[in-house]
């Protein structure tokens, strides 16, 4: 039986069990379900989690256990001039086997007789069928493939009795178990918080091991470039990642992209923080409630937008008017028709990345400034003070902790952004102050070094993992201090 | 018989009362909150220098009344009052009227302790500071400590005024507040059970307070309480179902009401 096969019978025989576990707590308890320990429908789960979770769990270690065990055995008996190979070798004589046991799945007993005694003829014949192999087969490999098609097929077969038993002993000892008195919600709920657990601990675990990735890969390249070169130059300049060419030795200076991640993010705070917070007082001030129930799901849209939208945006529209206005007032002012500000620049990547930050500030800000207290605002309102002076004197300072965590949030969003920058910003690692300039960033540089045809050995292509993990630290570290800062503003009025 | 008659010469008595002794005069008030009517016609004057205790089951639109005379219920969306509140012969919801003066006029203290996330001596300087009371630093150091002084919380606190007002304990951060209001020199106070949320001791001093603050200030208070209204007014008005029930001097509403409602919530009947 194949294994979606295997899974169809593990689900029917799930319902099976819970169907009869429900039934006969239920005429064991003289069919009052008052009788029971729980309620009927645990017995039933019960009985077909018992039948169904070892036989998964078993089948799901089989099937990753089972190839390394067949793949090894073949090996095993290659030829011993091809173990004497290399194991990358190795490794693609292997390939060859596999391809070639699954063509032989396609073929008819009468054709693999008819190529088994000339082998050259196999791969045109198995690439009429469909299957495409890398060169041309050996003798020896189409006995190891027919070996392996054995295997996996015995495997298969074994595989398939040991979990159809293990699920009917299950289903068999769990439903003779039922009882009044037997606990079975007590027995359910443990599974089902485990599974809570093994969910929640998956999205850990996955973080965790894409550090660790990045980690292994960052030190790869630290081997091949100090982290002094790394941290501290100011010269960004790779090369070319040519496979074998190892005189190209680039220059990996993290300053000039850092410049222009940190320069471009600040040109979109500045956008984004007086626009956002502005928006977020008249939202939660002066709003009428029928405006801010408008208003505030429309924002929250706003911030739903793939940031690839705005990327062309800037590239098609925003950046190209830019280069047109400066062009015209040089023109008024000089008489010269020459733009000052780039298509592609810092200004226009940071003003498009400030309208995308608009909604994150405006409605991170809101839901702050809305918790402040009615009764400060009362208070204040009380003592004679005006509503802008209520707002001014008491709710901003009151709520500014919590203005100030969502502003790091909205920055670390701005320092790990890719879409807009790499439209938008240019790939020129440059260290300047004019803002009309192109600039590039951290995250443009990942996605140029990563782009193309690669080596996965050459420091061009390790330092992605460099520049991540760096990525990764900042805005890491932005987001713990933004957590510390919102949870002791909560402090204060809890 | 005899008492009757006391009453009903008392009553004209009243009635032969300028409106001048009377600090704010409330004629017909209603309140709507949206199609709902929290308050029917309220007749109720407030006397200067005197301590208004407006008593009444929850609900009965004690509050609501309160918060008409500095105009709070213009914070609240869908509110509408009608009718006509003077204070001293100013209609307070003229056109002509600042709600931000009327409000320095008329301070308010609210029923849970509310200090500004500032330092005690800021939370005194923030009213003072807005209208523009003090003239220099020393000016505004005098203001704060005759305010924290009138509060009764200056010998408590003077040694830590740069302090945060909400590291005080519940009953100082009602003085504060109380201090605060105080700080911008209004005549009439306002406050809306100001001690429901603190402790018996705490309580007590508050209503010290308020007894001194008398001299100087017209004081309104809702109160839950009815041992705090006999303790603390001069004049108690009850409340019931939106309308006013009856008003009368305190010892007269706890011994010997007019009304036979008023006489049933006194003694516990309901409420």
């Amino acid at each position: 039986m194949s294994t979606p096969l295997i899974l169809l019978a593990l689900a029917i025989i799930a319902i099976a069990c819970y169907v009869a576990g429900t039934r006969r707590a239920l005429a064991i308890a003289g069919g009052l379900s008052s009788n029971l320990h729980s309620r009927q429908g645990y017995y039933g789960s019960f009985v077909a989690i018992c039948a169904t979770v070892p036989a998964a769990i078993v089948l799901a270690v089989w099937l990753i256990a089972s190839p390394f065990y067949i793949n090894s055995t073949v090996m095993s008996g290659f030829p011993e001039e091809v173990k004497t190979q290399s194991e990358a070798q190795q490794g693609l004589s292997f390939g060859m086997v596999g391809g070639l046991a699954r063509g032989m799945d396609v073929l008819t007993l009468e054709e693999i007789d008819a190529v088994s005694a000339n082998p050259a003829e196999l791969r045109s014949l198995l690439g009429t069928k469909g299957v495409a192999l890398a060169g041309d087969p050996e003798p020896w490999m189409v006995v190891s493939a027919g070996d392996l098609n054995a295997m996996q097929k015995i495997s298969s077969r074994i595989m398939t009795a040991v979990v159809l038993i293990i699920a009917l002993a299950g289903a068999g000892l769990s439903y003779v178990r039922i009882a009044p008195r037997f606990r079975a919600r007590n027995r359910v709920e443990k599974v089902i918080l485990s599974a809570l657990v093994l969910a929640s601990s998956i999205a850990i675990v996955t973080t965790i091991g894409i550090v660790m990735s990045m980690l292994t890969e960052a030190t790869h390249f630290f081997g091949r470039v100090s982290p002094w070169e790394f941290f501290f130059g100011t010269v960004w300049d790779p090369r070319f990642a040519a496979a074998g060419a190892t005189a190209s030795e680039g220059q990996f200076g993290l300053i000039p992209l850092l410049a222009g991640t940190l320069y471009i993010g600040f040109v979109a705070m500045l956008v984004a923080v007086p626009v956002g917070l502005f928006s977020a007082i008249y939202m939660s001030e002066y709003a009428s409630p029928r405006v801010r129930s408008i208003a505030k799901p429309l924002l929250e849209v706003l911030a739903g937008i793939p940031t690839i939208v705005y990327g062309f945006f800037a590239l098609t529209s925003v950046g190209p008017f830019l280069r047109d206005i400066s062009a015209q007032l040089s023109g008024l002012t000089t008489g010269e028709y020459a733009n000052f500000i780039q298509a592609q620049s810092v200004l226009t990547a940071g003003f498009v990345m400030g309208i995308m930050l608009i909604p994150y500030v405006s409605s991170l800000s809101d839901d702050i400034i809305t918790a402040v207290p009615r009764a400060l605002r009362d208070g204040s309102l009380g003592l004679g003070a005006t509503k802008s002076e209520t707002i001014k004197k008491v709710v901003m300072p009151a709520a500014l902790p919590g203005v100030v965590g969502a502003l790091l949030m909205t920055a670390s969003r701005a320092i790990g952004e890719t879409m807009i920058v790499v439209l938008a910003a240019g790939v020129a690692a440059r260290m300047q102050l004019n803002p009309f300039e192109p600039m590039t960033t951290v995250t443009v540089k990942i996605v140029s070094q990563l782009t193309g045809d690669l080596e996965f050995t050459s420091p061009q292509t390790l330092v992605a993992f460099a520049l991540g993990i760096t990525l990764f630290a900042i805005t890491l570290c932005l987001n713990i201090y933004a957590l510390f800062i919102v949870r002791k503003y909560r402090e204060q009025y809890e | 018989m005899n008492m009757m008659s006391e009453a009903a010469v008392e009553k004209a008595l009243d009635k032969k009362m300028t409106d001048m002794s009377y600090k704010m005069i409330g004629n017909d008030v209603s309140v709507y909150y949206g199609e709902k009517r929290a308050l029917f016609d309220v007749n109720l004057n407030v006397r200067e220098n005197t301590v208004t205790a407006l008593i009444g089951p929850s609900g009965c639109g004690k509050s609501t009344f309160l918060r008409t005379l500095n105009r709070m219920n213009d914070t609240i969306e869908g509110c509408r009052v009608t009718g006509k509140i003077t204070l001293d012969n100013d209609d307070i919801y003229d056109k002509e009227i600042d709600v931000v003066e009327l409000r320095a006029r008329v301070g308010m203290v609210f029923q849970k302790p509310n200090p500004f996330p500032k330092s005690i001596y800021e939370n005194i300087a923030y009213g003072p500071r807005i209208h523009g009371l003090a003239r220099n630093k020393a000016d505004m150091d005098q203001i704060v400590e005759a305010s924290l002084q009138r509060a009764g919380l200056w010998t408590e606190v003077k040694d830590r005024l740069h302090e945060g007002g909400t590291g005080l304990s519940g009953g100082q951060q009602q003085r504060l507040c109380i201090a605060r209001a105080v700080a911008v020199s209004p005549e009439v106070i306002l406050m809306d059970e100001p001690c429901s949320a603190l402790d018996p001791i705490a309580t007590a001093k508050v209503e010290e307070l308020i007894h001194e603050l008398r001299a100087n200030y017209t004081i309104v208070i809702v109160t839950h309480s009815m041992q705090q209204a006999a303790r603390v007014s001069q004049r108690t008005a009850m409340f019931h179902l939106g309308q006013l029930v009856e008003e009368n001097d305190t010892d007269k509403m706890f011994t010997n009401p007019d009304d036979q409602r008023t006489q049933d919530y006194i003694m516990g009947r309901f409420g």
